[in-house]
């Protein structure tokens, strides 16, 4: 499947980069074994190599085997966007000397997800410009994701260690007429929505460096998984991107299904598809109504609340909740859909295309929006790939990458969609690509509800995997034998590891889970798109204004809770 | 290498460029202003939208979307995963039999329970303290998912504000107040299908109803215009 592997790992000493091959191997996708000494001339010959070009680093997260001799694992998620190729690399590291060299020079995205990985494993990434904690307080001791770190430990955190950037101009930057000032907004400010931290030296309006602290919300997520059983994460994923949760819920629950080889049944995809929809939807309202309400057209707000309003009501009827639904089961949904669930959704399409129409009337062709967006903080295809973003904000900037389109799942690849692609990169161009999606959106949900509810059950039946149902439990040994097992040890997956990815509503949101065979997840990673977004928000904003930085900040559509974790 | 990957097999090769052909895009393109929109002219076409919904709420046209709250009060499926309820036998005591499955199954661990023997010898044990920490519910369903006995399920009511965190905990007598056996304070319980298609029936039912008042007054009016 690789072209360029023979030719590509001949240039690196023999034993150096292993694939994995075999029946231990994983089977999602193609995995190395890299020695450290090689990781960057490997990464680099990747990225650079004609027939690899994995132009994207997706993921870089760390796991704990303390069993091993060599007990880390640095491990590397690639993906070529015009191949569509994905590529995992693994470093193994040992306790006494975590040292790997940084990629940052190769992906400019690892910023981030390598501070993170120090955060949590206390990795050195040799070269990394910046390695900090990026989630704990800077008083924090240990890291807290390797498995002799107990999840029950306290540490007093006093405000005198906590970290306070110097920011320094450019050398080449001529002085002006004005006295440089340091201004700091958040993490309590509502113009960050979220707790964020952005920290700006500004010269007169201009900022000329800036810098963000995040961590603010970091709740454990990925520890607190490894002590619960599968089924008990799926609330864990509603509180990720809080705005479409029952995106998470599915992303969650795809991956493990497929680690225990199963599919949902017919009518729960069908209804995690549509409901996914409507979740971005709802999302895409949110980040673009905000960005909106940033630069002071509150009327937009509110026109956009009015379709995420009446989402929320069809997701209460189907799952009882509005905001945090975890509406998924693994194997399937919580419930059957409700009787009215075809209406509810056809009045949907109804009510909502109005509204967005509104908005765009609004704000479409309007100078006083434009003179705000157009060319504020641009970013062309290329750097934005290299600074690892996906989604929204990448298609906007003009890469055609949707996981919808390029690894089909569900039912996407049965619908008649497209996938919208703008080429000017800036706030106007995010804006608009939401828009447009939120009509493709439309578009997929009324073909869907146009082929009728699919009969059969709700989610599968196979009492390993899902509750009985209760009549059931209630009156069957067998049932209630399954009932109590499925409660009390969870559901066995089996020992392995896979990597999935959905299209969430700001980028490719993926699960890294590795199993051991147990009730509960050894390692679970979320691959959080906004991550790699934000990282990119200090250099996107260098040479605007600090309203510019606000009007951006919207349609970033940044996270705290899928941020922060 | 042979091995095939499954994520390598669910790629669209359709949709991606050839291989070579295409570079991501270096050069930004941004939109560019057209003549009439330098000179603010679709700004009134703007201004028409907000007219229009300011004549469609202040005539109430449309209904309005605001909600009178507390005196109004939003409806609720009857899956609304609101306050618990514990309910109870038809003698009035706790149907609960202290299996510990709710707090075992809790992802927030809100529930603590103390068991005690029952002095029925059939029943085995019951609860002599449950509580549930509200503050630390995420209210996800999973203890209703997992009592096999239907003893906890949970209400719709929503509104459940307190004045310090001592009582944000709520005991077993307060977790069985609420079931006043009324179905319309119901919320997330075990899933029976005949009852959410009767409560389609009922909701349909009461659609009818409005449009045929609204039919009827739209007839009045016209009446009352000819």
């Amino acid at each position: 499947m690789l072209l360029e592997e023979p030719a590509l790992l001949a240039r690196f000493p023999a034993g150096s980069v292993v694939p994995q091959e075999g029946p231990d191997a994983p089977a999602d996708q193609p995995t190395w074994v890299v020695r450290r000494e090689v990781l960057l001339d490997l990464c680099r010959a990747l990225r650079d190599d004609p027939q690899g070009r994995y132009d994207l680093l997706l993921d870089v997260c760390g796991a704990d085997y303390p069993d091993r001799d060599e007990r880390f694992e640095a491990v590397y998620h690639l993906y070529s966007v015009p191949t569509a190729n994905r590529l995992r690399l693994k470093v193994p590291l040992t306790e006494s000397d975590p040292k790997l060299p940084s990629v940052i020079s190769v992906w400019k995205g690892a910023d981030w997800f390598e501070r993170e990985a120090y955060d949590m494993y206390g990795f050195v990434f040799e070269g990394h410009p910046n390695l900090r904690r990026l989630l704990t307080h800077e008083g924090f001791q240990g890291h807290p994701l390797r498995k002799d770190y107990d999840p029950a430990r306290r540490w007093i955190l006093t405000e005198d260690k906590i970290y306070r950037p110097v920011l320094r101009a450019p050398a080449d930057r001529p002085e002006s007429m004005f006295e440089r000032m340091t201004i700091n907004i958040g993490p309590s400010h509502p113009a960050m929505h979220g707790t964020f931290r952005f920290v700006a030296m500004v010269d007169g309006e201009e900022i000329v460096a800036s810098e963000v602290e995040i961590g603010y919300l970091h709740r454990c997520m990925e520890k607190m998984s490894e002590t619960h059983t599968w089924q008990q994460v799926i609330p864990y994923t509603d509180r990720l991107n809080y705005c479409s949760s029952f995106l998470n819920n599915v992303a969650y629950c795809r991956t493990v299904e497929k680690l225990l080889g199963i599919e949902a049944p017919p009518r729960a995809v069908w209804a995690r598809t549509i409901l996914s929809e409507f979740s971005r939807i709802m999302d895409h309202c949110v980040a673009n109504g905000s960005t909106l309400v940033d630069t002071g057209a509150l009327t937009n707000f509110w026109y956009f609340f009015q379709p995420r309003e009446e989402i929320y009501g069809l997701l209460e009827a189907v799952c009882g909740a509005r905001l945090t639904v975890s509406a998924c089961r693994i194997g399937g949904l919580l419930a059957d859909l409700p009787p009215d669930f075809v209406q509810r959704c056809e009045r949907l399409l109804e009510f909502i295309p109005p509204l967005i129409d509104d908005v765009e009337k609004l704000v479409d062709k309007n100078r006083i929006w434009m003179d705000r967006s157009v060319g504020i903080a641009a970013i062309s295809g290329e750097e934005a790939v290299n600074w690892s973003w996906t989604g929204p904000c990448l298609r906007a900037s003009g890469v055609a990458y949707d996981v919808r389109r390029a690894h089909p799942y569900d039912l996407y690849d049965t619908v008649d969609w497209e996938v919208p692609v703008l080429h000017g990169g800036d706030v106007y161009d995010r804006f608009r690509l939401r828009m447009l999606e939120i009509r493709q959106s439309l578009r997929i949900i009324r073909q869907l509800i146009e082929r009728g509810v699919p009969a059969g059950p709700f989610v599968v039946d196979d009492p390993h995997v899902a509750l009985p149902p209760k009549d059931a439990c209630y009156n069957q040994m067998e049932s209630m034998i399954y009932h109590f097992k499925l409660i009390m040890d969870g559901i066995r997956v089996p020992a392995g590891e896979t990597y999935l990815m959905t299209e969430g509503a700001n980028g490719e949101l993926g699960f890294y889970v590795v199993s051991d065979g147990s009730g509960k997840p050894y390692r679970l990673h979320v691959r959080a798109p906004c991550l790699p977004i934000f990282s990119t928000f200090p250099t996107l904003m260098r040479g605007h204004s600090v309203s510019d930085a606000i009007a951006t900040l919207g349609g970033l559509n940044v996270i705290a809770g899928e941020l922060e974790r | 290498m042979s091995v095939s990957h499954d994520l390598a097999a669910n790629v669209n090769r359709a949709a991606l460029a050839l291989p070579g052909v295409q570079q991501h895009p270096k050069e930004l393109m941004p939109r560019r202003m057209t003549f009439a929109e330098r000179l603010y002219l679709p700004l009134l076409s703007g201004l028409m939208v907000t007219i229009k919904h300011f004549f469609l709420n202040i005539f109430r046209i449309r209904p309005r979307v605001t909600i009178q709250y507390p005196e109004e009060r939003r409806s609720y499926s009857h899956r609304y995963r609101g306050h618990h309820i514990l309910t109870t036998r038809p003698d009035g005591s706790v149907r609960c039999v202290a299996c510990f499955l709710c707090a075992t199954n809790c992802p927030a661990e809100c529930i603590h329970i103390e068991a005690a023997e029952h002095p029925d010898v059939n029943i085995e044990k019951y609860p002599v303290v449950y509580e549930i920490d509200m503050l630390r519910c995420v209210f996800c369903g999973y203890c209703v998912d997992a009592c096999p006995e239907e003893a906890i399920i949970m209400s719709n009511n929503y509104d459940m504000a307190f004045f310090s965190r001592s009582q944000s905990i709520v005991g077993k007598a307060d977790l069985m107040k609420p079931f006043t056996f009324d179905p319309a304070k119901l919320g997330y319980r075990p899933y029976y299908p005949e009852e959410d298609a009767q409560h389609a029936a009922m909701r349909r039912q009461a659609v009818d109803l409005v449009a045929a008042a609204k039919a009827k007054a739209a007839g009045d009016r016209a009446v009352a215009g000819g």
